[in-house]
């Protein structure tokens, strides 16, 4: 077993664009759940309504990438009210299952025959990024460190996924330490006290779900945008359920949570991957108790175990405080 | 609330949207046979045998959201556990190769006691430490992705059926058509669904699951063991799911992830009917397997999952509370 | 003592000279068990009015109907004459009829600090574009810490000031609740059983808390189900029994009322396991 190749994959992974892209979709779940308690189990949708506004509007209506982020973006706000008008009045567990609901409406709606001519279907859509590598400034070299090697093309969008991944903590940080952020973590705490001060909690929740959104289809167009294609089934409900794990893993309602919590999660990830691939190829672990093609949901079934005591033994995460969470159990 | 009503149709348009010239393409080839009102009766015939499946996979979901206030997001998976025990002892290689009833008669005892070791290893244990609603959901997650992985490992991707009933000769009804198998399964469903209505009203268990339901702390107060009451649902539920999951396999196919496929469909159906109602949660469960299979009427098959969870959002959009539920003022 | 009501007739429904809040002819109902039916009631500016009842009598519904918590099922409001029916709970708290809650709702994990500053009306930070830009609302926020600090210092909680809210003891949650109330700077507060769970020294402290409110002009009305904490400080009782009122008056007058004796007694007599709570369950 090559520890230098394992560790430098996971390194490799948790610095990754991918990473940076989950980091993004986490900010936003985080402004919902860490910050206003929104139990938004559908985040992947705004991830790909963002996506697909980037990747249709080129592919399918020959505008400019440029155009497509601006409509990436409106859809995510449209998306956005059409949840929360109705659910955000009701009680948590709707929202809960609407959005849930509604990840996977979008999913089965893009991927299907009846929108192919629009979605690429199952097919998805490719290449619509030129624009956006066409002003790559990197010069042309091979760059990197250690067993980690980029082009120049792998470096433009690095650079540009993470720096809007700094962009967007910073503006992030403003809000939720402005007395804006004080009044949605009072909704997070207790919405009939906040109503009871004069806030309008509806008004409040209906900005966090919008703001959450459209960060999270930002999320979704830098997915898109790295590996010039999209499809359907890549926005699974399933990610979602990663955003969660990772936000619980860094810190919900934790303004760096997210960004930790995304690296650690990529290099856990694929430091298990790595580890058990060559595992099985030195045949530390025999082939007939996990065979290679396994290995994938060996690892998810890890995400899940681990979730799972995350939550029960330190559901604060790695930034969040023991104390504060003490103060649940009243 | 009233402009969140008139989305409605922006909503609808909004898909419609997505449908371009395919859909007029489909209708140049209609096929010559049957009449459409012929075709409307089947796709109702096939959305009351779908719903059935679903109402006794989402009965269990429903008493344990009504008694606990757990969303389970796990509860798909029992659903898969079920196929996937009945697939071994039925089909698999290495297993014992039993005829599917007793098979599924052992997967239904399987996904009970499963349902109550859950109670008691997890559920139970964390109450106890006072684990936050929130939390609990989130936990469900996390269980939810373990069982699948874990099935996942030991099924493979292979979609594959049971040996037996798998391919039969529809019996002709006049303009519908059923098999043997789907109409048993419609007919034991429903008989299943009136035991657990039966068992609900007239029993003992029956009434301390209803009184806990209603009032979690009241029960406890007038002496109702409620741990014993989750428990028995857990159980109850188990076992639903694990029958349901056969039935699902039968008609349809079995899958590493049927389940939770299933489950966004249970959760719709225990919406519409109106959140916590047991009953709510068996007619909310046929109005979506119907609406799935009447939107093959008009739309293409892949979309009728959509069309059925689009149906959830609508109704969450004109009557919250669901159809059989209770309004109750939330902000 | 601050306002004169020698001239009102103590009977249900009864005129003030300058009411703040008029409420006509409002009911609500739980499947079709009628929790609330008030003819007329009218709460005289600047006094302590408390509203009395045994437990059930629908005092805690009619103080959620019209702080804009529930919702009426008939009726008509108005709140510093101009209409209040049906208005949101956010809305009429910015009008200025602010209520706090029989539990306490402290917002535990924010600290004490911040539960006050939330309570601060027309903050500019708290819209979403100014918020990004400090400097808009820093002189604010300042004027607002400075308002909270003297109301932390006068409710004895000064010392608590950058604890978690979650860490107070009951009592201090109740002080908290009353000060962030304040903050909102109402012309009607109303307390929901502020005495409830409370030690009878801080009991003391609260009843003083509340006289010094109305002295410096703020009109009080507050629940209570036991009659020996309001007499001494109300300067009128209204009491409900079943969701009507059966009488109103000032205290003396009250106490001493046949009506009000029956809903006290009466109700303990044929239904001595009366519900714990003022709504019913559902």
């Amino acid at each position: 077993m090559d520890w230098e190749v394992i560790l430098s994959d996971a390194v490799r992974s948790g610095i990754g664009p991918v990473a940076a892209a989950y980091a993004l979709a986490a900010i936003g779940l985080n402004i919902h759940f860490g910050y206003t308690g929104l139990l938004n189990f559908g985040q992947v949708a705004f991830m790909l309504v963002g996506a697909y506004g980037v990747a249709v509007s080129v592919s399918t209506f020959g505008l400019s990438l440029w155009v497509g982020v601006l409509i990436g973006l409106a859809c995510s706000v449209v998306l956005a009210l059409l949840l929360g008008l109705p659910t955000l009045r009701l009680r948590a567990e709707y929202l809960a299952i609407s959005t849930i609901a509604a990840g996977e409406i979008l999913r089965l709606f893009y991927r299907s025959s009846w929108a192919e001519p629009v979605t690429g279907g199952v097919f998805g859509l490719q290449q619509f990024a030129d624009e956006f590598y066409d002003i790559n400034p990197v010069p042309r070299d091979r760059y990197g460190f250690w067993l980690i090697k980029y082009s120049s093309q792998d470096l433009w969008a690095l650079l540009i996924a993470w720096g809007l991944v700094l962009l967007i903590t910073v503006l992030v940080a403003l809000l939720v330490h402005s007395p804006w952020g004080r009044v949605l973590r009072s909704i997070r705490e207790d919405e009939d006290a906040a109503r009871s001060l004069g806030k309008s909690v509806y008004s409040y929740k209906m900005q966090s779900l919008v703001l959450g959104g459209a960060i999270g289809s930002v999320g979704g167009m830098i997915l898109a945008i790295d590996t010039q294609s999209v499809n359907p089934d890549s926005y699974d409900p399933v990610v979602t359920f990663f955003l969660y794990t990772l936000l619980v893993l860094g810190g919900a309602g934790r303004v760096l949570g997210p960004i930790v919590g995304a690296i650690l999660f990529w290099m856990i990830l694929t430091f298990f991957d790595s580890a058990l691939r060559q595992a099985i190829g030195a045949g530390v672990i025999p082939q007939d108790v996990i065979s290679a093609p396994e290995v994938g949901a060996v690892r998810l079934a890890l995400v899940g175990l681990g979730l799972m005591l995350l939550m029960i033994f330190r559901p604060q995460g790695i930034l969040g405080s023991r104390r504060e969470m003490m103060l649940d159990v009243r | 609330m009233r402009v969140s009503r008139m989305l409605v149709p922006v909503f609808a348009l909004l898909l419609m949207a997505l449908a371009p010239a395919s859909a007029m393409a489909q209708s140049n080839e209609v096929p010559r046979g049957p009449t459409f009102l012929d075709r409307a009766l089947q796709v109702l015939v096939d959305g009351i045998q779908f719903g059935s499946i679903i109402a006794i996979t989402a009965v269990g979901l429903s008493l344990v959201f009504g008694t606990t206030h757990l969303i389970n997001f796990a509860h798909g998976e029992l659903v898969t556990i079920g196929a996937v025990v009945a697939f071994f002892l039925n089909v698999a290689a290495s297993g014992p190769g039993w005829h599917l009833i007793p098979a599924a008669l052992v997967a239904i005892a399987a996904g009970a006691l499963l349902g109550g070791l859950i109670e008691r290893g997890i559920w139970r244990p964390l109450r106890k430490r006072g684990t936050g609603m929130i939390n609990l959901f989130i936990i469900t997650i996390g269980f939810s992705l373990l069982l699948r992985h874990v099935v996942l490992v030991f099924y493979g991707t292979r979609p594959q059926s049971y040996r037996e009933y798998d391919i039969q000769q529809a019996i002709d009804l006049g303009p519908v058509g059923i098999t043997p198998r789907d109409l048993t399964i419609v007919v034991l469903s429903v008989l299943v669904l009136l035991g657990v209505a039966f068992m609900l009203q007239k029993t003992r268990i029956g009434t301390a699951i209803r009184a806990v339901s209603a009032n979690r702390d009241l029960a406890e107060a007038s002496g109702i063991d409620v741990n014993r009451v989750v428990l028995v649902v857990w159980v109850l539920g188990g076992g639903l799911a694990a029958l349901g999951g056969v039935f699902f396999g039968l008609t349809e196919i079995i899958t590493w992830d049927m389940g939770f496929r299933l489950l966004l469909l249970m959760f719709a159906g225990i919406i519409l009917g109106g959140l916590g109602s047991a009953y709510g949660a068996m007619v909310g469960s046929f109005v979506i397997g119907i609406v799935a299979q009447v939107s093959t009427l008009w739309f293409p098959i892949d979309l009728q999952n959509a069309w059925a969870l689009l149906a959830l959002i609508v109704v969450l959009l004109i009557r919250p509370q669901g159809i059989l539920g209770q309004r109750e003022r939330v902000g | 003592m601050s306002v004169d009501l020698s001239a009102v007739a103590a009977e249900p429904g009864a005129a003030k000279p300058d009411p703040l809040l008029v409420v006509d002819g409002v009911s609500r109902s739980f499947g079709g068990l009628t929790a609330v039916h008030v003819e007329h009631l009218e709460i005289q500016r600047g006094t302590i009015t408390s509203l009395i009842g045994p437990n059930g009598a629908g005092k805690s519904t009619l103080f959620n109907v019209l702080s804009g918590f529930d919702k009426a099922d008939s009726g008509t409001w108005t709140f510093d004459g101009r209409p209040a029916t049906g208005r949101a709970a956010h809305r009429m708290a910015r009008r200025g009829l602010v209520r706090t809650f029989q539990l306490t709702k402290t917002l535990s994990k924010m600290t004490v600090l911040d539960n006050m500053k939330l309570a601060a009306t027309g903050q500019r930070g708290e819209q979403v574009l100014p918020a990004l830009l400090p400097p808009l609302w820093r002189r604010q926020e300042k004027e607002i810490t400075g308002r909270a600090d003297e109301l932390l210092e006068r409710f004895r909680l000064a010392h608590m000031r950058d604890e978690y809210a979650g860490t107070l003891s009951g009592g201090q949650r109740k002080l908290l609740e009353m000060a962030r109330a304040l903050m909102v700077r109402p012309t009607m507060i109303m307390l929901d059983e502020p005495m409830a769970g409370v030690n009878p020294a801080l009991t003391q402290s609260l009843l003083g808390h509340i006289t010094d409110l109305r002295d410096e002009g703020m009109t009080v009305c507050f629940v209570e189900h036991d009659m020996d904490v309001v007499m001494g400080i109300s300067d009128w009782v209204v009491c409900l029994a079943e969701g009507r009122i059966v009488a109103e008056g000032p205290p003396s007058s009250v106490a001493k009322n046949p009506a009000v004796i029956d809903a006290y007694l009466g109700k303990q007599h044929d239904d001595p396991e009366a519900r714990g709570d003022d709504e019913p369950a559902e």
